[in-house]
């Protein structure tokens, strides 16, 4: 289903897995109660005596007729076997993809703003600690624990072929969990209407073996590498100067955090919260000119020369 | 065997007539959403102050000196208005106008209490979430005195202009409902902000 | 005992003499005085239906402009500022200003008649709740004309909606328009219920009144109770945003869950209030145009009230992700999904009625009967969205969208326009097209249905709301552009309706009393009705007094051309709640211009404070306390107080 990643009728992970008979227990008796009841209303319209207007209307008489109520009775029953099952599926399901099953094996934050996602992950220290962006990665086959925080409205933290929603809010911390079935990557999107850049506030998230996982994860603790051309030099004091006054680059004295983190901010594969694949055209083109692409971010446009550009491109390069 | 059935009374009042009439059940509807709408000002408290770590509650222990008595005031002012009203019923005119008078006396004393009351505060409505509720809601019920006192003014005025017998009485009796239902409202909203602390709500 | 204070009323028959005399009692003048001071009943409601009409019109094109946006992926017709106030102000328009005026409007039009009575029980009110809903609604389109729009959807959450997030005059505008506009459902709610309660025919019991009248009663009880929630909440948003407070602000002790429960202890028993009179109206259509009487009235009557009892415990069902403990969830769940069961009954009370009937296939048939399709296709998606697991993937996905608009179309448009052919007659006088009739059913039937059912698909392939725009390669484009698609023939269909009342006000055929042959007392007086409804009281002996003789509900005959004549003054009688026995003589107000002042003066106080001018709003107050002081005051003509003594009575009345 890789055309639709979005599409939450097929599923990769435990509570999407566990939601997803109960969708379609759902979807197939609301299609067969549509089905019943037009073919029920079409075998009464054929009974029609007349047709046309109102002097059509005086040409059949009244009558009292049948007093009918066996019909509600009939319809009452009809309606509430299926109502019951679906009930009682809907508590054992509540049940199972409210908490995980056991401990997880792994708990992160993760931060919804506007318009972007911010993920953390906690180590045995500060210095085990380390921040990313719109990409979570989490080990496959595993609970893994999600801790979702708001930091200025209100977002929905949604992969729906792991799990449901679960809405960021200021002042209060909600608890979603993931545990995917295979390896891959798995589309996120924001759903609670948040402003101009709702549409565009994607993420992913990488489920990956053990192994994997732990490279990733030692890779992340690493310091930006130390620029190693003159370029990249005076790429960096760009990044520092400019990118620094919202974004962190550690390893060096960019530190701010109204924005991603770009430490590593070419080991992902999209930019822009979903909205561009990471590739170094849309990497400065976005940086030039982030109110075309999402109009209203918080963002602004950045004035460069070719030579700022040039210069920006070779550093970005190095944050692997 | 066909019955015409005509419905063809004998007797029936003219207009509004003792506490018959649309007038009352307009003012009941009307209390009906003002309860509503103070029971959504309650619940936004007991809401915020079970939702809120703690510390949400600006006064532990809200002084009672003042508001005990004011809140005493209030309800003894809802038996002078019926007794003023019960004038008007036995075509005492005299005892309708001292009952009228006195309640808008009192009542303008519960608001000039409440309003030192209101000075006499540590914190401004700006302070907190709890301060916010506490100044609307106090603010919301002293906006119904002050309709509530036009009203027993207006009473006043038209007892004074004769206007009431025991018969046509309605607007009297619906202003006087109108009173005691201010007047129980605010029982509702001093029991919640000065009494349930006590009770250890939110501390 | 004064005899001005107790009378035995005169009976008679309907002769010309006393038609005479109560039209010169209850005729508003003619021109503008009249136009501006009338308190008809049958007036207002037609300004209801067409002010509402106007309301839709420009919600329609509001959606067709979003959808020329969605047509493809990565359209850039719109910025998403204009698409954010575009959604919200469809969002309000359709839902605060056309889906509930529309349907005051037609109750305050037929309720009298259907009632047996010469008007509502407040009259200067009903005319108060007129003004205030235009004033509102014009306050909330100035803001959206001049760019300040609401921005925050129609549910408004916080903190999006609060001053650091959204600077602009946009939410100021729509928290003072709403709590502007809660004035008028208030005052609308209180004139029905008690109309329901006081105002019936002799005879017409509880067990006998309409179905629309049960449907438009309880919606209005849930108005009376749930629209304060709203109202203060909007208020706390706008005291939040500019002085300062902190109701809703997580910094400060505040919760931004508190909004959503607020809005939703309204927005759900709301979402019914919308319903709950179309569906009636389809209870007491449907049966006239099958040639029967309604299969199972009790049932369907008790089952209105069971929905919205039902319906106030279930507000928590749009607040499953926000992270509410799951016992709680599970109770709410079980509650929205046990709501289905009294809208089955209704549902198969109306199969049941087509199916034992002889139906006559008319296009005012063809709406009531294809809502029973689409009320189900949206009760069923709405109990999808009951079941907590699987609402956490389709809440806030297109499956939604698709939702409210089987719902909102569905159950609100289809009937309304089902009525619009049905009662036109007894409006205007004229018949509608019935040839032009079938084309606008169909193409609104097929349009709808193209642009919505799809969307169901849509949801389900995960596509979210609110989105401005989306991406291609997800799955979405096909969809997206038949739904573009079937949204325009949608608007052809009802602009198909627009040329038909139009052509049909001049070129329709003479209708007649009772054109439809059907049973309830509307339909006993000329088309359009006499300002006084009825010459004589009607005395009602069964739920069908038209087709007493032809049933065989009760040898009793309801009493229609003799009645008690009421001609002294603009007189009705008051019945009691149960029985409707006659209890009481009520004079009715006359024409007014105090409800305008009051509406004028209101307006004047809501733009004050929306622009902070502190003199424009004590200004706008004196208007209305003195207006209201005026239209309180104790009259002799009410017999508000004592009358002169007997001597001095008898020279005023002549």
């Amino acid at each position: 289903m890789s055309a639709t990643p979005l599409a939450y009728l097929s599923s990769a992970g435990t509570r999407a897995d566990i939601t997803l008979p109960l969708t379609y227990l759902t979807l197939i008796i609301s299609i067969i109660v549509c089905v019943v009841i037009t073919w029920l209303l079409w075998r009464g319209l054929r009974r029609a005596g007349a047709r046309g207007g109102a002097e059509a209307m005086r040409s059949i008489p009244v009558q009292q007729g049948d007093n009918g109520v066996r019909w509600i009775k009939f319809g009452l029953w009809l309606s509430a076997l299926p109502l019951l099952v679906t009930l009682v599926w809907t508590m054992v399901a509540l049940a199972k993809v409210a908490a995980p099953f056991g401990q997880p094996a792994l708990t992160l934050d993760v931060t919804g703003h506007q318009w972007w996602w911010e993920a953390v992950y906690h180590g045995a220290g500060p210095s085990e600690t380390f921040r990313t962006a719109n990409e979570i990665h989490i080990p496959v086959g595993v609970p893994v624990q999600v801790r979702l925080h708001g930091a200025d409205v209100i977002h929905s933290f949604w992969v729906p072929k792991l799990a449901g929603k679960t809405d960021t809010i200021p002042g209060q911390t909600n608890t979603s969990w993931l545990q995917a079935r295979q390896p891959g990557r798995y589309q996120g999107q924001c759903t609670e209407y948040c402003g101009f850049q709702h549409a565009h506030m994607g993420f992913e998230v990488v489920a990956e073996s053990r192994d994997d996982f732990e490279r990733w994860r030692s890779h992340q603790l690493q310091p930006a590498p130390a620029p190693a051309s003159d370029a990249q030099q005076r790429g960096m004091q760009l990044v520092v100067y400019r990118c620094g006054l919202c974004h962190t680059v550690r390893g060096t004295s960019a530190g701010a955090r109204y924005a991603p983190d770009l430490t590593h901010l070419m080991s992902r594969r999209l930019i822009a919260a979903g909205a561009l694949v990471n590739n170094p055209g849309n990497l400065l083109g976005w940086i030039e000119h982030p109110q075309g692409v999402k109009p209203g971010s918080l963002m602004p446009d950045q004035f460069l020369s070719g030579q700022q550009l040039s210069d920006l491109r070779a550093y970005l390069e190095t944050l692997q | 065997m066909v019955d015409i059935v005509l419905a063809a009374p004998r007797d029936l009042p003219v207009g509004p007539t003792g506490r018959k009439g649309l007038g009352s059940w307009g003012v009941a509807t009307l209390i009906a959403t003002e309860a509503a709408l103070f029971s959504y000002l309650l619940f936004s408290y007991f809401y915020d102050g079970v939702a809120t770590p703690k510390g949400w509650l600006l006064e532990p222990s809200p002084s009672l000196k003042l508001a005990l008595p004011n809140t005493i005031l209030l309800l003894l002012s809802s038996g002078v208005a019926w007794w003023g009203e019960h004038g008007i019923l036995t075509g005492r005119r005299g005892r309708a106008l001292w009952g009228f008078g006195i309640a808008f006396l009192m009542g303008t004393v519960f608001a000039i209490v409440q309003w030192y009351e209101w000075h006499a505060k540590p914190f401004h409505f700006g302070s907190s979430n709890y301060a916010s509720l506490y100044f609307v809601t106090t603010g919301f019920h002293m906006a119904h005195v002050l309709i509530g006192l036009l009203v027993l003014a207006a009473l006043f005025l038209w007892t004074v202009l004769d206007y009431f017998s025991p018969r046509r009485r309605l607007s009297v009796t619906a202003g006087v409902f109108y009173w005691h239902f201010v007047d129980v409202v605010w029982l509702f909203v001093f029991t919640t902000y000065y009494i349930t602390p006590y009770l250890g709500f939110g501390r | 005992m004064n005899p001005a204070n107790v009378r035995t009323p005169s009976v008679g028959p309907v002769a010309e003499a006393l038609e005479h005399r109560l039209h010169s009692l209850w005729e508003s003048p003619p021109g503008l005085a009249g136009f501006f001071s009338t308190v008809d009943h049958k007036k207002i409601g037609i300004r209801y239906i067409v002010t509402a009409f106007v309301f839709l019109v420009l919600g329609g094109i509001e959606a067709l402009t979003m959808r020329l946006q969605l047509a493809g992926p990565d359209r850039t017709l719109l910025t998403p500022n204009q698409y954010d106030q575009l959604f919200s102000t469809h969002g309000m328009t359709m839902i605060f200003l056309y889906a509930s005026p529309i349907l005051s409007g037609f109750s305050n039009y037929l309720w009298p008649l259907l009632l047996g009575s010469r008007d509502m029980a407040f009259p200067r009110l009903n005319a108060l709740s007129y003004w205030i809903y235009l004033a509102a609604g014009i306050f909330l389109y100035v803001g959206f004309l001049t760019g300040n729009g609401p921005n925050d959807g129609w549910f408004n959450y916080v903190p999006y909606a609060a001053r650091d997030y959204n600077p602009g005059l946009n939410e100021d505008f729509y928290s003072l328009g709403m709590v502007f506009l809660g004035v008028s459902v208030t005052i609308g709610a209180a004139n029905f219920i008690v109309t329901a309660m006081r105002l019936r025919a002799p005879g017409m019991s509880i067990n006998r009144i309409p179905i629309l009248v049960w449907g438009t009663l309880t919606a209005n009880v849930a108005n009376l109770i749930v629209v304060p929630a709203v109202s203060l909440a909007f208020f706390m948003l706008w005291m939040d945003r500019q002085f300062g407070t902190h109701f809703f602000d997580a910094g400060n002790g505040g919760q931004p869950l508190l909004w959503q429960h607020l809005f939703w202890i309204f927005g759900h028993p709301w979402v019914y209030a919308i319903v709950l009179p179309a569906m009636g109206m389809a209870s007491d259509a449907l049966p006239v145009f099958c040639r029967r009487p309604l299969v199972g009235y009790s049932v369907v009557a008790l089952s209105t009230v069971a929905t919205m009892i039902l319906g106030f415990g279930v507000w928590v069902h749009h607040m499953f992700a926000t992270g509410l403990p799951s016992l709680g969830l599970s109770f709410f769940s079980g509650a929205s999904i046990a709501i289905t069961v009294p809208s089955a009954v209704a549902v198969f009370a109306w199969l049941a009625t087509i199916r034992l009937g002889r139906p006559v296939t008319t296009t005012a048939f063809l709406f009531f009967s294809s809502m029973i399709v689409l009320f189900v296709i949206g009760g069923v998606s709405g109990f999808m969205t009951a079941s907590v697991p699987v609402d956490w993937q389709l809440t806030d996905t297109y499956f939604v969208v698709a939702h409210i608009h089987y719902v909102l179309i569905g159950i609100n448009v289809f009937p309304v326009v089902g009525a619009v052919y049905f009662w036109f007659p007894k409006m205007t006088g004229r018949l509608m097209d019935e040839r032009l009739g079938r084309w606008n059913f169909w193409t609104m039937f097929i349009g709808f249905n193209v642009a919505f059912l799809p969307m169901h698909l849509t949801g389900l392939l995960g596509m979210p709301r609110r989105v401005y725009t989306y991406a291609d390669g997800m799955g979405w484009d096909t969809l997206n552009l038949i739904t573009s698609i079937g949204s325009l023939v949608l608007a052809v269909g009802v602009l198909l309706l627009v040329v038909n009342v139009f052509r049909s006000l001049k070129h329709g055929a003479v209708a007649g009393d009772n054109p439809w042959d059907a049973p309830t007392l509307e339909w006993s007086v000329s088309s359009p009705p006499p300002p006084y409804n009825f010459a004589v009281i009607p005395t009602v002996a069964s739920r069908h007094p038209l087709w007493e003789g032809r049933l065989e509900e009760t040898q009793a005959r309801s009493s229609l051309s003799r009645g008690m004549e009421l001609k002294s003054g603009k007189e009705v009688i008051g019945t009691t709640s149960l029985d409707a026995a006659p209890d009481i003589i009520l004079e009715m107000p006359g024409d007014t211009f105090a409800p305008l002042c009051v509406a004028i003066g209101m307006a004047l106080t809501f733009a004050g404070l929306l622009l902070k001018s502190w003199a424009c709003v004590w200004v706008g107050g004196v208007i209305v306390a003195l207006s209201l002081l005026a239209w309180l005051w104790p009259r002799r003509k009410l017999r508000e107080r004592e009358p002169e003594p007997a001597g001095a009575v008898e020279s005023a009345h002549g």
